[in-house]
This record gives structure tokens, C-alpha cells and sequence, in this order.
């Protein structure tokens, strides 16, 4: 039987903001499947983004939803678990959103071990505005501010996760369409800060100017550079120049931050 | 029964202010002069099962309280000057967004770091004009230590019955001033929580003004499921760009303030009655200014001294009717020229305006009062 999208979708929200071909709806689409096979009630569930395109997510989904200021989703999100740690909190938005003017509150959601599940929708560019390069698009790209290329290096997200001590991080693709739910639900059941990064295109504002014929040639580059994390020990560093491991990249128990500041009540009570 | 009476600095009696009224979550950003408010609540609020948490920097503090305030938590964060410069981005988002949160600016000068540990008056504009767009602004100006205490009760009771943020300023010299003060009984001073929804959750909408210019809130996680942006929205909670829709709802945030002025505004006159020339004075400034009043008495000038503590809205009303009956009006403030615009255009030129601004991290004295008094008059 097909997937009953409608249950959790908002009736009379779409169509959904996004343009054709851009990997978004998929990764929507990967979040929902997550959240229904979590068996997590809409009710307790609250889905906190930014601002730009991935960030408009909340508005079509049946949960409790909170469309924040441009870079601010974990921190909002950050008040929401602690002053109610029973709930589901997830957060959804984009590269720039997270890494750029969102990165210290990234870095600190990661830092703390919060629980909470941060889906990263990585295009690589800043799309709602028109195609400004992003901390994540590569280096030698045009985007409407670089397009002599891009002098910037850019940002491994996931790596920059585990730097800054979330306890889970998996990545994958828009390609990858049916792992996207996989590793978003285990993100979810993980204790701790989780963080997905679903790698997806934009090819209005990044595909057309960096000669991508069509989104399907963009769908096939994420196939083509996806290597999964098993497969990745058996190749040599020439073969996975140019590559990104897929998969689940890092996981570890530590203790999590509102179950500490349980800890932190009990001793202020006396217990 | 004798009532608790404690020996506490002003910071320490916000925080004492804050738990009666109920707060349950603290987040915020250490600064100075106003970190003690933070200490006491680390301490104070796991306590009575409450939350502390120090974010990652000031938008991050504003960030967290909003978010523990959806789900239905009295929230309060507390700043300096160059933290609420910080803040203001969220600050807009609560009001648009008509998040109840109590923000604490215990002011030092300006701008930027300015001078960390002197006081000054020069973020009272910046209480009403900081964030970008229209919006209503409710600030209020504590002079004393007791006053801190009941006004910081006064503040959640204003952001909770009003639905938005509110601002507590006072200047350094209050926030680190130890005086002695009196705890009120529980239930002496009122206490207001939020309006939440009577209807059933599929019919709520968070911004419905069918129940009035100020519509419940809903928590997070208690089955009314509904959606929160910073866009222009409808009442549904929705975004819209539909012109019709955008104009209500903003001119009803400015009106559920407007409306309630009677009720928000607080002021203190002294020696007014027959005054000739009313000083126009707040927080600390204030206090020198009522031992000018007397002083000046004393001469026979018919001085006399009117404080706010409701800055914003500001008073203008009985400010307009001081300026008709009195022949001058003194604003001494810590900052080059603030509040004393606002008299100015209140008054209309129905008297003169004298204008004493002191920022070199010194209080304004009496004796300064007393000589521009007599300057103007």
C-alpha cells in the first residue's frame, strides 16, 4: 500500500514553495516516512527551522511548528527541549541557514548533546535569495556573487558536527531517497544531538550557472560522488578524491544535556 | 507576621521578582552590569523545578526563551546595552510572533562597550525603536531596589496579559545598589498568567480576534497544534502577503497596547500640584531629582518631580497637562537627549523644556538639578 502522506501534511498548505527539480520535497518526504515509522505522536512533536527555502518545511507539516529568524532554529529549538524535554523536537533548514549565520547556535546544539534531530538540507547555495554562494558550495563555482568562481573553501558539515560533539551524524542524498528515512529515524531514536545532512541540488539558482544540463544531470552527480561509509574502507584515497561518504558516519552514547540538568535539579532539591 | 526583609542589590531583587512571579525559564549571556540577575536564577530556579540555561550568546538567549515560552513557561532573560543591540532581531520576532518574555537591560553607557561598569539612561529610545518595523513597546523604569522587585512581577504580568515582550531597564547604579526590601506575601502583589484557548484545538488559531485584540496562546505539546513564523501572517498563523490581512494585523498589535494605556501606564508624582517647574525624571536620576524637589522648596521655588515608570507607552497625557500648568519642565538623563524628545513633543510648547544630560559614568546630582532649575525657570 502506498505511504498516506496526507496524515501529516497540512490540508490546504500546498503546493510548497519549492521550484521543479529541487531535492526538498524529497527530502520532506524521507523526514515524514522517518517520523511515522518513529511512531512519534504530532502532538508531542515540534519542528523548529530558520529561514530560506528548506526552512518553509514547517509550514506544510501537521506538527507543532515554529518558523524562526534566519540562523536561529537551535537555539529556539534549544528553549523549546529544555523547558519541555518530553517533546519530540526536530529541526529542519539549509546550509547557509545552519552553518553560516546559524553556526554558533549549530555548533553549541552539537556541543551540548541536546536531543534533537537536525536535518541539514545541503544545496550548497543560498537559494530563496537568488543563488549567493554558501559556506558549502564548492570551491571555483558561480553562484550571483562569485561569478568570477568561488575563492572560499568550504564547510563538511558533518564533519563539523563531530568536531563539535554531536553523538550522532549520518549522510546521504536526494538521490538516496529511501535511506533518507532510515537515517533520519535513527537519528531520531539516538539519545542526543543527531545530526542528517541530506546533500540535494538547486537547480534553478546553482545548477544553471555551473552547466548542469538538467536536474537529472544533477541527480546523477549525487549518485556519482555517494560512497557508502563500508564501501569507503576498501577504496584507496585517489579512488574517493572527489567522493562524500554516505551513511552513518559517526555514533556514540554520551549523556544528554536535559537529562544532566535533571541531574542539576535533583541536586538543587536536595536529593 | 513580620514580613521577610532582606538586605539585596537591585539585581538580585529582579530575580527575587521573577520567581514570584512565577518564571520557570532563565536563558541568557553573561554581561555586565547585569550577570548577578543570571547567577541567582541558576541557582534559585532548578530549585522550584525551573530551568537555567547560559546560550552560546545573546541572540541565542532570546532565541531559547522564546521557544521555552511556546510551551507555556514565564521566561525572562537579562542584558546590558551592547546584549540588546543583540537581541533587538528577536525582540521584532516576539512581537510579530506575540511571544510573552520579560527582557531585563540594566544599562551602562554607550554605544558599543562603551563604559561596562558605569551606568547610564541611554538605551530608553532603543526600548521603543530598537527593532525594526512597527511594533507596540511596553518598557518599564524601576528607581529602587523594592521597586525592581515589584515592577520585574508587574513586567511578566504585563507580557503574559498582553501577549509580548516587555522590557525591564534600569540603570547600573539601581542594579547594583543594596538596599533593604520587604518580600511581598504570596498573593499580595498579582500575579497574571496567560490566556490559553477554550476552544476545541481544531478550531483554535493562535492570532483569533474574535476573542479580542490580545487572542490566546496555546502551548507546544498541549494538542493545539498550530504554527508560529516571524512573516506577516493571518490569523490562522499562516503567512500571507494579502495587503488586507497584513494592515489588521499589524495595527492590531499597536491598538492592544494603544487601548490598554490607562492600565499600563504607572507614574509618581511629587510636589506637582502646585508646581512651577516639574522635573521629568526616571530610575536612579529620579532619586536625586526628589532630593532637589526639596531643596528647592526650601528656596521657594515651587519645584516639583514627576517619574515615570511606565516609560513606554509613554505618558502622554498627564505630561501634556503638566505642561500647560507648569512653566517649565526639567529632564536631567543619563544620555544626551532621549525621554526629553518625547516631552518636547507632548508639550507642544506649552512650556519651557530644560534639558540636563550627564554620560561621562557618573550619577546626575542634585546639586546639578537644582542649578539647571534655576537656569530655566
Amino acid at each position: 500500500m502506498a505511504f498516506d502522506y496526507d496524515k501529516y501534511l497540512r490540508p490546504g498548505k500546498l503546493p510548497h514553495i519549492w521550484c521543479p527539480g529541487c531535492g526538498h520535497g524529497i527530502a520532506m518526504k524521507g523526514l515524514i516516512r522517518a517520523i511515522d515509522a518513529c511512531g512519534l505522536e504530532k502532538n508531542n512533536t515540534a519542528i523548529v527551522s530558520g529561514i530560506g527555502c528548506a526552512s518553509r518545511l514547517p509550514g506544510y507539516v501537521d506538527f507543532n511548528t515554529l518558523h524562526t529568524a534566519h540562523g536561529r532554529a537551535a537555539a529556539f529549538a534549544t528553549g523549546v527541549k529544555m523547558a519541555k524535554p518530553e517533546m519530540n523536537v526536530i529541526v529542519v533548514g539549509g546550509d547557509g541557514d545552519g552553518t553560516a549565520i546559524g553556526g554558533n547556535h549549530f555548533i553549541h546544539a552539537c556541543r551540548r548533546n541536546i536531543d534533537m534531530t537536525y536535518v541539514i538540507f545541503n544545496n550548497s547555495i543560498y537559494g530563496m535569495t537568488g543563488g549567493q554562494f554558501s559556506p558549502c558550495t564548492p570551491t571555483g563555482a558561480k553562484a550571483s556573487t562569485t561569478v568570477y568562481g568561488n575563492p572560499d573553501p568550504t564547510f563538511d558539515i558533518s564533519k563539523l558536527a563531530i568536531g563539535a560533539g554531536a553523538t550522532f551524524v549520518a549522510r546521504t542524498t536526494a538521490f538516496h531517497a529511501t535511506q533518507i528515512d532510515k537515517l533520519i529515524a535513527e537519528g531520531i531514536k539516538h539519545k542526543g544531538m543527531a545530526v542528517i545532512e541530506v546533500l540535494d541540488d538547486c537547480p534553478t539558482t546553482y545548477g544553471r550557472r555551473n552547466k548542469f544540463r538538467s536536474v537529472v544531470d544533477m541527480m546523477k552527480r549525487l549518485k556519482d560522488i555517494a560512497v557508502p561509509v563500508a564501501a569507503a574502507s576498501k577504496m584507496t584515497a585517489e579512488q574517493l578524491e572527489g567522493k562524500v561518504l554516505t551513511g552513518v558516519l559517526y555514533k556514540e552514547e554520551k549523556p544528554e544535556y536535559t537529562q544532566q540538568y535533571a541531574k542539576v535539579i535533583a541536586k538543587a532539591q536536595g536529593a | 507576621m513580620a514580613k521577610k526583609v532582606a538586605l539585596l542589590q537591585g539585581n538580585e531583587a529582579c530575580a527575587q521578582g521573577a520567581l514570584y512571579a512565577g518564571c520557570k525559564f532563565f536563558g541568557g549571556y553573561p554581561i555586565t552590569p547585569s550577570t548577578e540577575v543570571a547567577e541567582v536564577l541558576s541557582v534559585e530556579l532548578p530549585k522550584v523545578g525551573g530551568k537555567f540555561i547560559q546560550m552560546e550568546d545573546e541572540i541565542g538567549a532570546m532565541a531559547s526563551v522564546i521557544g521555552a515560552s511556546l510551551t507555556g513557561s514565564k521566561v525572562l532573560t537579562a542584558t546590558s546595552g551592547p546584549g540588546v543591540s543583540l537581541k533587538q532581531e528577536l525582540i521584532g520576532y516576539a512581537c510579530i510572533a506575540e511571544v510573552p518574555c520579560v527582557i531585563i537591560n540594566v544599562m551602562r553607557g554607550g554605544p558599543s562597550t562603551g563604559m561596562p561598569t558605569g551606568p547610564g539612561q541611554s538605551d530608553v529610545q532603543q526600548a521603543k525603536w530598537g527593532t525594526h518595523g512597527d511594533h507596540a513597546a511596553i518598557a518599564l523604569v524601576p528607581a529602587s531596589c523594592q521597586e525592581i522587585f515589584s515592577e520585574t512581577v508587574r513586567a511578566f504580568n504585563l507580557a503574559e496579559k498582553y501577549r509580548m515582550p516587555v522590557q525591564v531597564l534600569f540603570d547600573e547604579i539601581v542594579g547594583h545598589s543594596r538596599e533593604r526590601i520587604e518580600f511581598p506575601e504570596p498573593g499580595e502583589l498579582e500575579v497574571i498568567d496567560r490566556q490559553t484557548p477554550t476552544v476545541a484545538p481544531e478550531q483554535y488559531k493562535p492570532y483569533d480576534t474574535s476573542f479580542g485584540d490580545v487572542p490566546p496562546l496555546a502551548a507546544f505539546g498541549s494538542g493545539y497544534r498550530f504554527h508560529v513564523t516571524g512573516l506577516n501572517k493571518a490569523q490562522d498563523g499562516f503567512p500571507t502577503t494579502k495587503a488586507s490581512l497584513v494592515d489588521d494585523e499589524q495595527r492590531r498589535q499597536l491598538r492592544k497596547v494603544d487601548a490598554a494605556q490607562a492600565e499600563i501606564e504607572k507614574n509618581e508624582e511629587y510636589l506637582t500640584d502646585d508646581a512651577e517647574v516639574v522635573i521629568f525624571a526616571y530610575g536612579s536620576t529620579s532619586r536625586s531629582a526628589r532630593y532637589a524637589v526639596n531643596e528647592l522648596r526650601k528656596e521657594g521655588i515651587k519645584a516639583g518631580l514627576f517619574r515615570p515608570i511606565t516609560l513606554w507607552p509613554f505618558p502622554e497625557k498627564r505630561v501634556a497637562e503638566l505642561a500647560k500648568k507648569a512653566k517649565a519642565i526639567v529632564v536631567p538623563e543619563m544620555n544626551l537627549g532621549q525621554m526629553v524628545l518625547e516631552v518636547e513633543r507632548v508639550a507642544k510648547g506649552d512650556c519651557k523644556i530644560g534639558f540636563l544630560g550627564r554620560v561621562d559614568g557618573e550619577p546626575i546630582n542634585p546639586g546639578q538639578i537644582i542649578a539647571k532649575v534655576k537656569e530655566v525657570k
